[in-house]
């Protein structure tokens, strides 16, 4: 039997309260996606909680009318993870940026993505510092000037997506705040994912970072600087769709489709972790000649890893099972009491 | 031969060695068989942090020391009767707490060139032989030679066989104090049941052992300590993290909500984790996370989902949860913080005791974050207090300390253990779903405590957000009004002070209800507190005791329990902090009386410094 749910609409998921990111924030087309597909997930509202760190994105939980907690720096991934060991009914999802997951959080980052509970992770990527007024991040490109870089910044970057495959991840996506459609298919099927699913959205800031991934989301540069993949489908992409990429052994070659034929071409397959490994390293900049195109969508999914809530809650029902249920006076008397007359 | 037989009240034996010599379980084995024997006892463990320091020297000495009588003992005795020294380390550490006259038991093997080198000892000063220990009762074996000379047909190697050497001191000690040998024998079978082998050679020592006192003449001597006066009932023993564990299963089942420990590994706090390990079918779910911040931000997360959740740690472990405690107070959510405190500050001595984090507790956060604390002050104890931590945070809905320390948290007492129906209940109720059609759900909404609904996530109509940031009182939006952040800083304190309704008044523990002089304990230092007072009433001194396990809030009549002394004195294993906030609290002109050497206070210290303020 199933139990009629009211059919829920976006508006549903909308809080009471004023959203109040700069005008033109890529957090607001993120806030809408997230509010189109969740009534579509067939689960009623009460069980969604949205949990945050700190930073611009760690906003979003005020704005969903569902459980949800706006924590402290870094720190939302292990909230998350307690929640979800306890709770595995509910549908966790962990809201968090480049700062807030990967400089001050990084380690629960981690250690979540190698655990694998059955977490949905939106990676909010602007890189830089938006709350704090614009200060370079852990993803800013090196030599970022900033104000508290005045000569630009030193530090390297990292390549998110390399560090979750790295890290073990099971589910590993990217998608972009301008492109709503993809933005969404992207979500849903990170919801659907039993394990971690990490989705890295680009997100503009367009006070202190304007402009970062305008090569990969504007309609003159969008189609030769971005590889959309998609599993089954050979690697293809540019103006019109006239160019593939190969691969020669594990060295992968941008190919014209007027020399090779794309049946030659690399077919996307999601599970193939060398492959995705590749396929993250795609993380050139733009501005070099000979620079391969950034990949969004799926880059890797692994459905055979059992999710933590589950291993965990296991333990448990093995104990019950195999046990009985624990019997507290047994427990305090211990196996060796004696008795004072 | 003959032997004597003498009744004694009390002992304090000391074993020492290197730490692989297997001291603390020598220690803990005699403790149980003095605890099946009827004695009332107290014991301290005094290990090195290194898990295997160098062998042989200073570093490197493992100590456990047991007091146990027919007389009630509160300590674990200010100097031993019988040091078992296993090496000339061994000795050279712990020869100063020794009574004049009392016995040695020197394993010669481990006085050899060797181990006086590496105890840096002069060749010429063997203490065995340069006469330096005449004022002591010295017998001399050499146990790994008679140990060696039992396993000869073993078919074990030397490794192994060398290791079975403390069950021969551990047997021996049994026939001095005639201690059953029945209880070792099962726990040896039981712990080496995958090795036979094994199990047989440590049960063939332990009887040697016996049987080398009951033939040779050295041993004349025979003890007997008669079980203890203790008030009827049924005991078990009990060590303090293992009691602290039980406390906070037992509130797990009357609240008949599941438990989640998210921890980290330290000591002196993991053995909490690795007891709670143990019980995952009374629905236990321990987590041991990548650092203490994930451990309480888990548990945190598991608070919001409707567990008992607890964090567990150190001092420098609790320092790294200081924002995440911060965050709980904010979001009003019952959050157990245990805290086995040591020496520090910093790293400081893991292994040793010391109780200076209660102005940690109180104070240690960024802005105005009080919390409620409690403190256990004996082994036993640490099951009562963990209990009553968890009680105050399900029902008040407020993040609560549980201080313990190294040395309760390692020493063991007998325990006259409740029964689960005779436990305060502990009722929690959820705030109950909402229809479309009701009022609109108030998170920060308070009773009559000034706590708030504990509005669980997958609760029809509860949909509420809660965080870091101010919160406007009963909506719980966020909020940067002044007058409302006073009024929340005022609101946080005063639901902190009210838990002063729900908790027992302080009582004396000895002595009249006024007098000369007050000593106000809280913690461990309990049992060197309350032999001083004993024995100070004794002499004729008009000397009262109260043991505070209520830090904050305070109880309601503690003001007026101090008033009734001229003089109130505080002792304490650190520079003075319970006394600081007495002071500040009560204008009462309190003297602190500090010992920071990460080792408890001797009742006789306690003694000789009262009489001065007499």
């Amino acid at each position: 039997m199933t139990i009629a749910i009211d059919k829920l609409t976006s508006k549903d998921f909308a809080s009471d309260q004023e959203v109040r990111w700069c005008p033109g924030c890529g957090d607001y087309s993120i806030l809408k996606q997230v509010q189109t597909v969740l009534p579509d997930l067939g689960r009623p509202k009460e069980e969604f909680v949205f949990i945050s760190g700190i930073g611009c994105s760690s906003r979003f939980p005020y704005y969903m009318d569902t459980f949800g907690m706006h924590s402290i720096h870094g720190r939302a991934t292990a909230i998350a993870t307690g929640l979800k060991a306890t709770r595995p009914d509910l549908s966790v999802w962990v809201i968090t940026g480049d700062g807030d997951s990967m400089s001050i959080g990084g380690n629960h980052f981690i250690h979540m993505l190698r655990r694998n509970p059955d977490l949905n992770v939106l990676l909010f990527n602007n890189q830089i510092y938006g709350l704090t007024k614009g200060q370079y991040s852990p993803t800013s490109e090196q030599g970022k000037i900033t104000k508290s870089t005045p000569m630009g910044s030193v530090d390297y970057p990292f390549n998110p997506i390399a560090l979750c495959l790295g890290a073990d991840a099971t589910f590993v996506a990217r998608t972009m705040d301008r492109d709503p459609k993809h933005q969404q298919a992207v979500i849903k099927r990170g919801y659907e994912h039993k394990g971690t699913s990490l989705v890295e959205i680009y997100q503009n800031c367009n006070v202190f970072n304007d402009g970062a991934f305008e090569i990969f989301t504007e309609k003159g540069t969008k189609k030769q600087e971005t590889l959309m993949m998609e599993h089954g489908k050979p690697l293809v992409f540019g103006e019109n769709n006239d160019k593939g990429i190969k691969l020669d052994g594990f060295k992968p070659i941008i190919v014209n489709l007027s020399d090779v034929s794309a049946n030659d071409l690399w077919i996307h397959d999601e599970t193939d972790l060398v492959k995705a490994t590749i396929l993250s390293r795609f993380y050139d900049d733009p501005s070099v000649d000979g620079h391969f195109p950034r990949p969004f969508g799926v880059f890797y999914v692994n459905n055979n890893k059992a999710t933590f809530d589950e291993l965990f809650n296991n333990q448990i029902n093995h104990a019950i099972e195999s046990y009985g249920a624990g019997d507290l006076d047994k427990l305090i008397a211990g196996r060796e009491t004696w008795v004072v007359n | 031969m003959s032997t004597t037989e003498t009744t004694v009240q009390s002992v304090v034996i000391r074993f020492a060695g290197d730490s692989g010599d297997g001291m603390q379980l020598t220690g803990t084995q005699f403790t149980n068989a003095t605890a099946l024997h009827g004695n009332d006892l107290a014991t301290f463990p005094d290990f090195p942090a290194e898990i295997r320091a160098p062998i042989g020297t200073l570093a490197g000495v493992s100590g456990y020391q047991i007091h146990f009588g027919s007389t009630r003992i509160h300590t674990p005795g200010d100097q031993s009767d019988v040091l078992v020294a296993m090496n000339v380390a061994a000795l050279k550490a712990n020869l100063k707490g020794l009574k004049t006259g009392g016995v040695i038991i020197a394993n010669t093997d481990g006085f050899d060139a060797k181990n006086m080198r590496l105890a840096n000892v002069p060749e010429d000063k063997n203490p065995l032989k340069d006469g330096s220990l005449a004022a002591y009762d010295v017998k001399e074996i050499d146990v790994t030679k008679i140990t060696r000379a039992a396993l000869a047909d073993s078919g074990l190697g030397t490794k192994e066989i060398d290791r079975c050497k403390n069950m021969f001191v551990l047997g021996l000690l049994y026939w001095m104090y005639h201690r059953p040998i029945e209880n070792t024998v099962a726990f040896i079978e039981s712990k080496f049941k995958k090795n036979q082998a094994v199990a047989d050679a440590n049960i063939k020592v332990l009887k040697a052992g016996w049987a080398y006192g009951e033939t040779t003449e050295m041993f004349a001597q025979r003890y007997n300590v008669a079980p203890a006066k203790m008030e009827p009932g049924v005991y078990r023993s009990i060590m303090g993290n293992q009691a602290a564990a039980y406390g906070l299963i037992a509130a797990s089942v009357k609240s008949t909500l599941p438990l989640f420990y998210g921890t980290y590994p330290i000591t002196p706090a993991s053995d909490v984790l690795h007891e709670l390990s143990k019980y995952k079918n009374f629905n236990i779910k321990t987590f041991q996370a990548e650092d203490e911040i994930a451990g309480i931000c888990s548990a945190i997360g598991a608070a919001f989902g409707g567990h008992l959740a607890i964090t567990g740690s150190s001092g420098p472990g609790i320092a790294l949860k200081t924002e995440a405690i911060g965050l709980a107070t904010m979001l009003e959510l019952p959050l157990v913080v245990v805290n086995i405190q040591r020496a520090g500050p910093s790293t400081g001595l893991p292994t040793k005791t010391e109780q200076a984090d209660l102005l940690q507790s109180y104070y240690g956060r960024n802005g105005e974050c009080p919390v409620v604390i409690v403190a256990a002050q004996s082994p036993a104890d640490c099951f009562h207090m963990a209990y009553e931590a968890c009680r105050i945070a399900l029902q008040h809905m407020i993040p609560v300390f549980f201080l313990s320390d190294g040395y309760i948290a390692n020493g063991a007492e007998p325990w006259k253990f409740p029964n689960a129906d005779s436990l305060e209940p502990i009722n929690v109720a959820f705030a109950k779903e909402r229809k479309a059609s009701d009022d609109k759900f108030m998170p920060y909404l308070r009773d009559e405590k000034l706590s708030r609904p504990w509005a669980v996530p997958g609760t029809k109509g509860l949909e509420h957000r809660i965080g870091g940031l101010e919160k406007q009182n009963i909506t719980g939006n966020i909020s940067y009004d002044p007058d409302n952040h006073e009024l929340m800083v005022k609101l946080r304190q005063e639901k902190v002070d009210l838990v002063a309704n729900y908790i027992p008044e302080q009582t004396i523990d000895n002595g009249a209800e006024s007098g000369d002089l007050l000593i106000l304990g809280w913690g461990g230092t309990y049992g060197a507190l309350k032999t001083a007072t004993l024995d100070l009433i004794e002499q004729g001194y008009k000397v009262s005791h109260a043991h505070v396990r209520y830090l904050s809030p305070f109880p309601k009549n503690l003001g007026e329990l101090m008033s009734k002394f001229k003089t109130v004195v505080v002792p304490e294993l650190n520079n003075g902090q319970l006394v600081k906030i007495i002071r500040d609290k009560y204008f009462v002109d309190a003297i602190a009386y500090n010992k920071i050497q990460g080792q408890p206070f001797m009742a006789s210290e306690v003694v000789e410094y009262i009489k001065t303020k007499c």
